[in-house]
């Protein structure tokens, strides 16, 4: 940690607790004391909001697993009952599934931040790579949810998810057995997924705590990507961030009590209410809207492994970023150039999303007729998604690391302080 | 730092010159370890593999009667669906027209389906690509169409366009009588 702890002990049982565990003088130094940048805005508590997300899910989700049933027979009724019948069911269950959302919402912000930011760069490659090892928790944690209430969406997102493990060549039948425990996602399937769904929040609950002590070896990043040099670049985290983390996180609960109490399915599929059946899949099925992007890259690939490598690639596009990005500056502040490109594949992204929730076939431009451009008419989700696609790839691999070379970057503060002191002259 | 250690408990009485029958049993030790820890993982892994009331699953008898021409059956087995179709001559003209056309998966039609049993289509109802069920009547060549990724199969269940790499599989199946069909 940064420096000398200034905790001291006031009471007997403080002195008596410090000498034998100093838990409180590591809580007091890592959330009372601990100097962060003064120039943090309101991306950066996302954080914060994203610990009250885990808290929220582990909460309720240990409550909802007092009434589920893992049984492929009854899985379906018993969610049903607690909807119905268990006090309070609706509104422990409507949490539960309205907090995924909120946690993918939260952590594509707090990515997002670390993308425009430069926070990945650094020394900050770990602690980066930590957060990207929780992002794929997340994901895995959240499809292993979604299987459990066993409705047509739950059985056929799992079928085509385990699926994709059957494009690898040799191996790939074995392994989705294996992972079925049959020949087909049945009874086997949901009870493991249950298991597994209870355990992940506590693995990633373990890679926050080596994330949050990873950030407080190297320090917080700021908005001008200049490591803070004095003491008058930084500011102690009770009360400044604290009560702006408070404050953020109550504004996002409000968003949160939104969907639970007004929009409760609004983010869900109505297939799911039909209990899964093994022999009639839905006419269209999506996956929840966090893995919509993804979904697209794996459909605008014509060849299934081909697919699938594109699919994993575009997740593993993250991990690389710290080794891709050879800009000396770390804020886009300072990056105009880099600014627009980043924008670009924002939207890139939402326009990916947009297509994974669209048929391939569906015209993008209602009633316009073209050609067939190699298998598919140009006018369609599927090249949509394949020029969203490439750009998503060429941003990564081509952009980034060509464009820390060659662009022209506006002046970088001496300090963080320097801003604000010089505008305080002018 | 091991070799210092090593030298100090060594017995003066022998000979300290001799690391090969340490390393000896370094590596032995090590070997055990990793044998045991595999050995031990090993009925972890596999206990996520099928179980044995789940391979025991019986096969399938169906009687044919119920199935009249031009329409098709889906039954479950082994947990996934089967298309039994009664194919009308037209599907079948379609299907063998088609045999030598460029395909991902090429096969000839009279190989999908039972020598003088041609009308008989019994295929496993799983799209190849991500394992959705294709529903019939839908695409250009008027078989199955995916629903999930828009593969299309002709009338021989062979794929013909879209991500799925090979054509519907063909379960292991015998005629028992004109009107009897056993699966598996």
């Amino acid at each position: 940690m940064s420096g000398h702890s200034t905790y001291t002990p006031k009471t007997g049982l403080t002195r008596w607790l410090d000498s034998r565990l100093p838990i409180l003088r590591l809580a007091h130094d890592s959330f009372v004391d601990y100097p962060t940048p003064r120039n943090l805005n309101y991306f950066w508590t996302f954080g914060g909001i994203l610990s009250l997300c885990l808290g929220v899910q582990i909460i309720t989700g240990i409550v909802l697993a007092m009434n589920y049933t893992a049984n492929a027979a009854l899985a379906f009724n018993s969610v049903e009952h607690i909807m119905r019948d268990v006090n309070y069911g609706w509104l422990i269950r409507y949490a539960h599934a309205n907090g995924a959302s909120m946690f993918f919402i939260a952590v594509y912000v707090h990515m997002l931040r670390g993308l425009y930011y430069g926070s990945y760069k650094a020394p900050r490659e770990v602690l980066w790579l930590l957060g990207c090892v929780i992002y794929l928790l997340m994901m895995a944690t959240g499809f292993l949810g979604y299987v459990l209430p066993w409705g047509q969406m739950s059985f056929w997102g799992a079928t085509v998810i385990t699926n994709l493990f059957s494009a690898l060549p040799l191996v790939g039948p074995s392994i989705t057995t294996w992972l079925w425990g049959g020949f087909a996602v049945d009874n086997p399937t949901l009870n493991r997924f249950f298991s597994l769904h209870y355990l992940l929040p506590f693995v990633i609950a373990g890679v926050v705590v080596l994330h949050v002590w990873a950030l407080h070896v190297v320090g917080q990043n700021n908005p001008t990507g200049v490591e803070p040099k004095s003491k008058a670049d930084v500011l102690p985290f009770t009360p400044y961030a604290t009560v702006k983390d408070g404050f953020a996180m109550s504004l996002f609960m409000i968003m949160f009590a939104v969907f639970v109490f007004y929009l409760p399915n609004s983010l869900g599929h109505a297939d799911n209410y039909i209990p899964a059946n093994p022999i009639v899949t839905p006419a269209h099925i999506v996956p929840e809207w966090y893995f919509l992007p993804f979904y697209a890259i794996l459909r605008a690939v014509p060849d299934k492994l081909m697919g699938v490598l594109a699919m994993f690639g575009a997740i593993a596009c993250f991990f690389a970023l710290p080794w891709l990005d050879t800009s000396k500056v770390r804020s886009m502040r300072y990056r105009p150039t880099a600014r627009l490109y980043f924008w670009l594949f924002v939207l890139s992204a939402c326009v990916l999303g947009l297509c994974g929730a669209r048929l391939p076939d569906d015209q993008v431009i209602p009633g316009l007729k073209t050609f067939t451009l190699i298998d598919s008419d140009p006018n369609s989700f599927v090249w949509l998604s394949r020029i969203a696609a490439l750009y998503y790839f060429a941003y990564f691999l081509l952009i980034t690391p060509i464009l820390g070379l060659v662009e022209k970057t506006s002046p970088v503060p001496e300090t963080i302080a320097s801003p604000a002191l010089n505008a305080k002259k002018a | 730092m091991s070799n210092l250690a090593v030298g100090a408990t060594i017995d003066p009485g022998h000979a300290s010159d001799d690391p090969s029958r340490r390393d000896f049993i370094h590596i032995a030790a090590i070997a055990a370890a990793a044998g045991g820890a595999a050995s031990v993982a090993w009925p972890f892994i596999d206990q996520m593999n099928p179980a044995a009331d789940t391979l025991a699953l019986a096969s399938v008898e169906f009687d044919l009667t119920k199935v009249m021409e031009g329409m098709q059956v889906t039954i479950k087995w082994r947990g996934k669906p089967l298309f039994i179709r009664n194919r009308s001559a037209a599907e079948i003209a379609a299907a063998q027209k088609d045999d030598n056309a460029p395909m991902k998966d090429p096969a000839k039609d009279a190989d999908r389906v039972k020598a003088g049993k041609e009308q008989w289509l019994i295929l496993i109802g799983t799209c190849t690509h991500l394992g959705c069920v294709p529903t019939f009547g839908g695409g250009d060549w008027g078989g199955w169409f995916c629903p999930c990724h828009g593969s299309q199969y002709d009338t021989a269940g062979r794929i013909r366009k879209g991500p799925a790499p090979l054509n519907l599989a063909l379960p292991d199946y015998a005629f028992l009588s004109d009107t009897k069909v056993k699966i598996g």
